[in-house]
């Protein structure tokens, strides 16, 4: 449905996207996640013929962003970072006008407007002055200006920003609702958001695609780094000597608490779970094992390994 | 022609739900009418000398043109107060959508920049004719009182239409330059002031140079129709004129894609 090859753009000098590359398939929900400045945005408009790439190609539903973007701007749907509301329009007034350029058939303007007000869940302000709305209706507003003419593909710039909790909450459910009949690229810096919606991550930094999985396959490829906090009971040293003597596995930190309990925190390399192996080690040695947990590896810790490789200081 | 007529109503409901064509069209009236008063009083008082002198030589009145003498200078007065008006009109069109982020959403929508640029343009335009048509009680009531001609008023305004709408197709392009609504009509008004004086420089250069300077003048074109003259010569000026604008516009909106601002 969409597909990107090794698209550029310079903003004078600066590079702001270097050489992207993806695709997204029908019904997806593509999560596009990079630190701020990232070139998530850039890319995003640029898909949505706002901006034209400096090299590269683009298609969305079929068309090529540049030579067609009249046919490209009929199949999207485009809320960018900051909801382009018109703010001394009433909510229907602003929708209806929205769905007229769109190229809504004017028959049914009426229903389409109808429709995504129910879907957003803004029918009760209708008829309010959009500059009066709080923060989070504007955003349904915004999000409801992409839906109106239900376009095959929607672009969603950063859409729970500035939402409080229950409303970030309702507008993934929303999106969630959509993915099937539209395909979705969506824009965040917030990692749960992704590994809650997305079915694949395409993550970005400095311009560059440095990622790009489902989110298990991502959290797995890193775990092979997997931490372990230990809570044992005994001397200090040398339960981190012991430890460390065993293969694949290296000592993070260790510090005492009271009554000779000991905070043990280590990176184990191995393939398998060696979570038995230590355990079996401490209770040889003649020590108490209290607590044997491991952390995991959560989708931060991959974009943190993959956003700052290059600067050396990743694990 | 569905895209224009979108663009069109929304600009035009704009001006009307918000102060700004209240204001604008308030104020024109207002200034213009104090003008009108001091020209018309002014005029009914040389009539009333010119009575009395004849009278006091016993000669037949002389006959005063109410054309000449009080129209003309009215019509070129709102020539002038247009210049400082159109140009709050038009800072706005696309200045505030740079500012507010909604020019994402009309260059993202299957809109071209042709059917936006003109949809706001008529909407100016029309905002413009209502201001028209308003003063348009000054003209009934020398009418109801005197005896004008017909012919040169409405040619006086049909002029006064064209010039005004040189006004807003410029105004329209300092406005996509700039998300600064301030700064759009400061360089309107200064860029239409300097096309507005340029012919004044012709007495002060060669004929010929002089002859290519008054040509471009803005208010040099007004004059004929002021005076009752339909000259196509001065129609075509305009009518080029105002294409410039809306052609600089679109060039402007493009290369601020291009550009990335």
């Amino acid at each position: 449905m969409i597909e990107v090859q090794q698209i550029t753009r310079f903003f004078g000098r600066v590079k702001a996207v270097d050489n992207v590359s993806f695709q997204v398939e029908k019904g997806e929900i593509l999560g596009f996640l990079g630190p701020n400045a990232a070139g998530k945005t850039t890319t995003m408009r640029i898909l949505t013929t706002y901006l034209p790439a400096t090299h590269g190609r683009a298609t969305v539903a079929g068309y090529n962003v540049h030579t067609d973007s009249m046919k490209v701007r009929e199949h999207i749907g485009y809320m960018p970072e900051n909801p382009p509301l018109y703010q001394e329009m009433r909510v229907i007034d602003f929708l209806n006008f929205v769905a007229k350029i769109k190229g809504v058939g004017a028959k049914n303007i009426g229903s389409a407007v109808t429709e995504v007000m129910g879907k957003t869940d803004i029918e009760n302000v209708k008829n309010r002055v959009i500059k009066q709305l709080s923060k989070g209706y504007k955003q349904r507003v915004g999000l409801a200006q992409a839906l109106v003419h239900n376009p095959d593909v929607l672009i969603l710039d950063e859409p729970t920003v500035g939402l409080d909790p229950k409303q970030i909450i309702e507008v993934r459910e929303l999106i969630k609702s959509l993915a099937g009949d539209h395909t979705i690229i969506l824009s965040t810096h917030i990692l749960p958001e992704v590994s809650m919606t997305c079915e694949r991550v395409v993550i970005i930094d400095k311009g560059k695609v440095v990622a790009e999985d489902t989110p298990d396959n991502l959290t797995k490829a890193l775990a092979g780094a997997e931490r372990l906090n230990l809570v044992v009971k005994g001397p200090k040293d040398k339960i981190a000597e012991k430890l460390t003597s065993l293969q694949d596995i290296n000592l993070i930190t260790s510090t005492a608490r009271k009554n000779d309990l000991v905070n043990i925190q280590i990176e184990s390399k191995t393939k398998e779970d060696s979570r038995p192996l230590i355990a079996k080690t401490i209770i040889d040695s003649g020590w108490d094992l209290y607590e044997l947990k491991s952390e995991g590896v959560s989708l931060e810790d991959v974009f943190l390994h993959v956003t700052t490789r290059e600067e050396g200081t990743g694990q | 022609m569905r895209n224009f007529m979108a663009i069109f109503n929304r600009e035009l409901k704009s001006y009307f739900s918000s102060p700004i064509a209240y204001v604008v069209i308030g104020l024109f009236l207002l200034i213009s009418g104090v003008f009108y008063y001091l020209i018309v009083s002014n005029f009914v008082q040389v009539c009333m000398r010119a009575d009395m002198q004849a009278q006091m030589y016993r000669m037949a009145p002389p006959k005063l043109n109410v054309n000449m003498m009080a129209i003309r200078p009215i019509l070129h007065n709102m020539s002038l107060f247009a210049l400082f008006f159109l140009p709050l009109i038009t800072m706005r069109l696309y200045s505030d959508e740079k500012k507010t982020g909604t020019i994402e959403l009309l260059m993202t929508s299957p809109v071209t920049n042709l059917q936006t640029i003109l949809g706001k343009f008529s909407a100016g335009a029309v905002l413009y004719l209502v201001m028209l048509l308003a003063t348009s009680i000054f003209m009934i009531l020398l009418f109801i009182f005197g005896k004008p001609e017909l012919g040169p008023v409405l040619t006086g305004y049909l002029g006064l239409f064209l010039l005004g709408l040189s006004y807003i197709a410029f105004g329209l392009f300092f406005s996509s330059l700039t998300d600064n609504q301030i700064v759009a009509a400061v360089s309107t008004v200064a860029f239409i002031l300097f096309f507005w004086a340029i012919g004044w420089v012709s007495g002060f250069v060669s004929p010929a140079l002089g002859g290519i300077f008054e040509n471009f003048s803005l208010i040099g074109h007004f004059d004929d129709f002021a005076k009752g003259v339909l000259d196509t010569k001065h129609i075509v000026f305009y009518l080029s004129f105002i294409t410039m604008g809306l052609f600089l516009s679109n060039i402007s909106i493009e290369s601020a894609r291009w550009r990335g601002k």
